[in-house]
């Protein structure tokens, strides 16, 4: 009878959240691996299974191949800025200070700075794209081509030169996620103990030793977590892409990504069953490249 | 590796005590920390300036605005502000952005709280199983299921409505929620809930009036990602609430207005739009800093 009163309670408590889940995201995903194997929207108004074209298909599109080469591009060029100068801030922040009395010190007002870098990360991408639009305008109303043309230099097409572009958004993506990363890296060093660093110095370890034998070594897992983290936004660029980039992808395609590519197939070209194939690409990129990461950046972890 | 993100505001720095006489104390004044300063500084402007500068545009006129960027308003115009709030409806957006975020976030820690603490504290058939299902939705790309659930949401009746947006959020942000909540009900001490049982108390009473509260510092950060995820979301609007503008909300109403500016060229508007956009925000961000650096940040630390 326990048992019993036992067993309803977890079927009520759970019911809710499983039928909303089931509904909405697995019957979905499930979907989508059919659909992908169909050819509906585009000959034929219903889904028919069409095997595999949609996948030769996909290996025909150029577009396609843009946007995997933007998304490979992401994928190094994300982190490694990102983190680096994440990484460089909060090195600043928390050693920078000079040492008195032996001891290092943060500079002056870091809390301060922690406040104003982290900012960007609360607003939403598409007003970011928004915003961003009016930095990089082409003419001298944009904030980076007004200060070039004050100083004398011919202004930049941000956002319509096709070598610049992606670039351009590359930049923007980085301008929000600092931040983020400067406070997550913050408290990655508050945490490590302080006789760590005592006993260093003692040892006459400086500043930059202190850095690079100590905080970086003790800081791993945190910089492992935060490169998945921008490795999985580097599969994603949607909303940026579609607000700030001309032509939505553009100029030439050369801002083109997988996630903005698959909308546009799906919803300004009604052709589900092909965007569903290229869903189902960048899944299985999006895995793929999980899966490398773990293998990868397992290593032994320092206890402490 | 436990790290709680308000530590770092109030702890201070590591700091190695001094050489103890096996090498000669540093010099006070440190040449490296005026450059610190500076770089720190340099990246602070870059962040701050774009937004001053939207705020600044907002009460310029078009002329002023096509002309240099870095010219300041001849004087302070507000009427673009009345413009963005009635015409373009920013009002309206900003409403509905937050009648459809209190719903989804509310809804989302009361399920997901719900699913996690079963999952956490009682064994039965297929538990783990339902465990893995939840948590693996963490490693699909939402836009594969774009499509199926826009027509899932359409023959439900409930495309276009923000209801349907409602519970698709909830559904969408129960893999981090029921991850987040079962590693935290996981590590509440059990005697409590045991005590109160014995006491007679129900399963469904010892939830809501002894774990769930038991449980705030998370149900607390996972409400503030939620919030902020929910707010952020762009897409899953865009797909499910395409036809219907009086239900759009704040993202998709300002990506909008930022075409529309283009050919009604009302670009005084689309600042004063953006400016409505970001200061709630800055708003919330300033009063709430702590607990949003906290609640972000506890996402990436196990």
């Amino acid at each position: 009878m326990r048992r019993l009163r036992e067993y309803g309670f977890i079927t009520g408590f759970l019911a809710i959240p499983v039928i909303l889940y089931v509904v909405f995201v697995i019957s979905p995903y499930v979907q989508a691996f059919y659909l992908s194997l169909t050819d509906w929207g585009g000959v034929s108004a219903f889904p028919s299974f069409s095997g595999f074209s949609n996948y030769t298909r996909l290996f025909e599109d150029e577009v396609f191949w843009k946007a995997v080469r933007n998304h490979v591009l992401l994928l190094i060029a994300l982190p490694l800025l990102v983190l680096s100068l994440a990484l460089f801030f909060s090195f600043l922040l928390n050693l920078g200070g000079g040492s008195k009395g032996g001891k290092l010190r943060g500079v002056w007002g870091s809390k301060f700075y922690r406040v104003v870098f982290f900012f960007p990360q609360v607003l939403a991408v598409a007003i970011v794209g928004v915003l961003f639009q009016a930095v990089y305008r082409p003419d001298e109303g944009g904030i980076i081509n007004g200060a070039l043309i004050a100083i004398g230099l011919e202004p930049i097409g941000w956002l319509t030169e096709p070598s610049i572009a992606f670039w351009a958004i590359i930049g923007v993506m980085v301008w929000q996620a600092v931040g983020f990363y400067v406070v997550l890296f913050s408290a990655g060093m508050a945490a490590i103990p302080k006789d760590v660093f005592e006993a260093a110095a003692l040892d006459g370890a400086g500043r930059f030793r202190l850095f690079f034998s100590i905080t970086l070594p003790l800081l791993w897992d945190t910089l492992q977590v935060g490169w998945i983290y921008l490795s999985i936004a580097a599969f994603d660029g949607f909303a940026l892409v579609q607000v700030l980039s001309v032509d939505r992808g553009g100029p030439d395609n050369s801002t083109a990504v997988l996630p903005l590519e698959i909308w546009k197939t799906a919803f300004s070209y009604s052709e589900f069953g092909y965007a569903s194939a290229m869903g189902v690409a960048l899944f299985f990129m999006t895995i793929t490249f999980a899966v490398l990461a773990l293998r990868v950046s397992r290593r032994e972890k320092i206890e402490f | 590796m436990a790290i709680k993100t308000h530590d770092a505001s109030s702890t201070r720095k590591p700091s190695p005590a001094a050489g103890g006489g096996t090498r000669p104390p540093r010099p006070k004044a440190n040449p490296l920390s005026g450059l610190a300063h500076a770089a720190l500084a340099l990246w602070g402007v870059i962040t701050i300036f774009p937004l001053i500068w939207t705020f600044l545009s907002s009460f310029k006129t078009n002329t002023e605005i096509f002309g240099n960027s870095w010219s300041l308003p001849a004087e302070l115009r507000t009427e673009s502000w009345g413009r963005a709030w009635e015409t373009a409806q920013v009002g309206k957006y900003m409403l509905n952005t937050v009648i459809v975020v209190s719903a989804g976030t509310l809804l989302t820690m009361l399920f997901g709280s719900m699913a996690a603490y079963v999952l956490a504290r009682y064994t039965f058939p297929g538990s783990k199983i339902v465990y893995v299902v939840f948590v693996s939705g963490l490693a699909f790309p939402v836009f594969l299921a774009m499509m199926p659930l826009f027509f899932v949401v359409e023959d439900l009746g409930l495309l276009n409505s923000h209801i349907g947006l409602v519970l698709v959020y909830v559904a969408y942000s129960m893999p981090f929620t029921v991850l987040f909540m079962t590693a935290f009900f996981r590590n509440l001490p059990t005697s409590v809930g045991e005590a109160a049982m014995i006491d007679g108390a129900s399963h469904t009473r010892t939830f809501f009036q002894i774990m769930l509260p038991m449980a705030k510092p998370g149900v607390v950060s996972i409400t503030i990602f939620n919030v902020l995820g929910q707010w952020n979301q762009y897409l899953l609007p865009l797909v499910l609430l395409a036809e219907d503008r009086d239900k759009w909300v704040i993202t998709q109403g300002i990506a909008d207005i930022s075409v529309i500016a283009g050919y009604e060229a009302d670009w005084p508007g689309l600042f004063a739009a953006l400016s409505m956009a970001i200061i709630p925000m800055l708003i919330v961000y300033v009063v709430f800093q702590r607990q949003i650096q906290s609640g972000l940040t506890s996402g990436a630390v196990k």
